[in-house]
């Protein structure tokens, strides 16, 4: 068996595939992306390499703003992790504790997960449409009608109105997870802490909760980065607009690449939400650890 | 006591019944719309069913609105992207997790990686190969870099079934006389089939939903994916909204099919991939 398993030829037929797909398409793109970073370039003429501008020019040129763009990211990643979370741990903790139709609450909260952004987006459009939308009709119908709004059209909601529909479809995601984790909790401990007389809701909070905590730690690790790599949903309602005011990093690098053809000054923003990601990944695994400790 | 429990129970199914109502109803309204007409859905009947069910949205969707050629799109891409994956998964996780050579603890960190890299990191570079290569606009296109990205996903999805493959099982065939790639074909192939659904779950939501490489790398309405469709069936029918909801809702019913038959098997595929995390 040993000569087998040390078999080259074959090791080299099974891993090349995936490794050569994987180089070719992720490895070497991070290096090709940092490496037009460094150009001023629109991808037709020769690239002019210009040092680390593009990323001086990111943070001072105001028509590109992208601290804007990475100010709409954390306000969304604080609304995931400061409303998204809460309700979605609220849901896993009651349907976890055992409830008739259990499995049918979790099911349906999960609904949502599976659809694509671009056909929930489309949704929220007529929603929010300002003639014809359900939102203005709702608040019409229940004498509301100072609140009408072109919700998705002016400057000051628009943000909001993309971050709604952001938050609603990932609920059941953070859900399912808390739901698994909370699950797993041994019965003992529950046990013991009610024969002391907790009530429920000190259970959920100083046995459960602790309990959790890797579960917890994971959401908000997708939470935060999923904020900063949020495309989809903003792409299809505002695509950032309108002026920027739902712009984030993703939509800002799409149009500065395909739509300017500036690939340069592009290629920064992308290399800023890699790193972004890894930073996040790792660093909030860190300090959940230091606490652990 | 007894009518404390009883208003505690209570309260639970308000709120559980209070958001099945939040999830489903964006649901309900795009149903129902796709099979109303524009003046009841702008105002003679904005939530009620249908008045007369409109058929004919569905239709016009599907012809005039490309949806039906979309959706085929939707599926070669989908199809071949999920063939390729569990293929090229289940070799690598094979060489990484069963064969002996220097390295292979590296190259498994490696792949690793790629849960944490996003696509923005490919998005620029693999446009300007494909452009050299004259492959955009083609279904490879798209394929390419969706079997790429699902790759790390799937080789940890594929390592954690292979795990508790007994190893004895490649070590009499192997005595029998099997060699590497019998064992490989015979052995670990049909044993793994219960990870060929959670990574083609996996794999088929990635793929049927993506929207970024789908938008930057089609441009020719030959080639468009349901994603890309739906937004020009938006543009294309800015007055009409029945039509729009149709297209929405045929984008939609195959994952919601599957979700009914196996909701638990899909549940438990999505979450693989965090487990680990």
């Amino acid at each position: 068996m040993g000569s087998v398993r040390n078999n080259k030829k074959a090791i080299a037929v099974f891993i090349l595939p995936a490794a050569i797909l994987f180089i070719v398409i992720i490895i070497v793109p991070i290096f090709m992306s940092a490496y037009y970073s460094l150009l001023n370039w629109d991808g037709m003429t020769t690239g002019k390499f210009i040092g680390f501008q593009n990323y001086v020019n990111l943070f001072t040129d105001p028509s590109v703003n992208f601290m804007k763009t990475l100010w709409d990211a954390i306000i969304l990643a604080v609304f995931s992790v400061f409303i998204q979370l809460p309700i979605s741990l609220g849901l896993a903790l009651v349907l976890a504790k055992g409830i008739k139709g259990e499995r049918f609450f979790l099911s349906v909260f999960f609904i949502p997960v599976l659809i694509s952004s671009v056909v929930i987006g489309q949704l929220w459009l007529k929603i929010y449409n300002p003639n014809y939308g359900l939102l203005n009709a709702f608040l019409k119908a229940v004498g509301l009608s100072k609140w009408v709004h072109t919700w998705l059209g002016d400057e000051k909601t628009a943000l909001m109105a993309v971050i709604v529909p952001i938050l609603w479809q990932f609920i059941g995601y953070h859900m399912l997870l808390l739901y698994a984790g909370v699950k797993s909790v041994p019965k003992e401990l529950t046990e013991a802490a009610k024969i002391d007389g907790a009530t429920s809701w000190q259970i959920s909070w100083n046995v459960i909760i602790p309990q959790i905590k890797p579960v917890i730690r994971m959401c908000i690790i997708f939470a935060v980065v999923g904020s900063f790599k949020t495309f989809d949903m903003i792409y299809v309602l505002t695509n950032g607009g309108p002026a920027h005011a739902s712009e984030v990093p993703s939509t800002l690098m799409i149009s500065l690449i395909f739509g300017r053809n500036q690939y340069g000054f592009g290629s920064a923003v992308a290399i800023i939400i890699i790193a972004l990601c890894f930073i996040f990944a790792i660093g909030i695994r860190r300090v959940f650890k230091v606490e652990e400790d | 006591m007894m009518a404390k429990r009883r208003i505690k129970t209570t309260v639970k199914y308000v709120i559980l019944i209070f958001w099945t109502l939040v999830s489903l109803f964006p649901l309900y309204y795009m149903f129902t719309f796709s099979l109303k007409d524009n003046r009841e859905i702008f105002g003679a009947n904005i939530i009620g069913l249908p008045a007369h069910w409109l058929w004919s949205n569905y239709k016009d969707a599907l012809t005039t609105g490309n949806m039906g050629l979309y959706f085929m799109n939707s599926i070669i891409v989908t199809g071949f992207t999920i063939i390729f994956t569990i293929l090229f998964s289940l070799m690598a996780t094979f060489a990484l997790e069963r064969m002996v050579w220097k390295g292979r603890k590296q190259v498994n960190a490696i792949f690793m990686l790629g849960l944490t890299v996003p696509i923005h990191a490919a998005i620029l570079p693999v446009f300007i190969i494909l452009r050299k290569f004259h492959m955009l606009n083609s279904y490879q296109s798209l394929i390419i870099p969706y079997v790429a990205f699902a790759l790390a996903m799937a080789i940890m999805i594929s390592a954690s079934f292979m795990i508790n493959i007994p190893k004895e099982l490649e070590e009499a065939a192997c005595i029998d006389g099997a060699g590497i790639y019998k064992i490989f074909w015979t052995i670990i192939c049909p044993l793994m089939k219960p990870a060929f659904s959670s990574v083609a779950i996996f794999t088929f939501l990635q793929a049927w939903n993506e929207l970024m490489f789908a938008i930057i790398y089609i441009s020719d309405g030959r080639y468009r994916t349901l994603s890309v469709g739906i937004q020009s069936l938006s543009g294309a029918y800015t007055t009409e909204w029945g039509p729009i909801g149709a297209g929405l809702v045929i984008a939609t019913f195959p994952t919601l099919i599957a979700y009914l038959f196996m909701s638990k098997k899909i549940q438990a595929s999505l979450m693989a991939g965090a487990i680990k995390g």
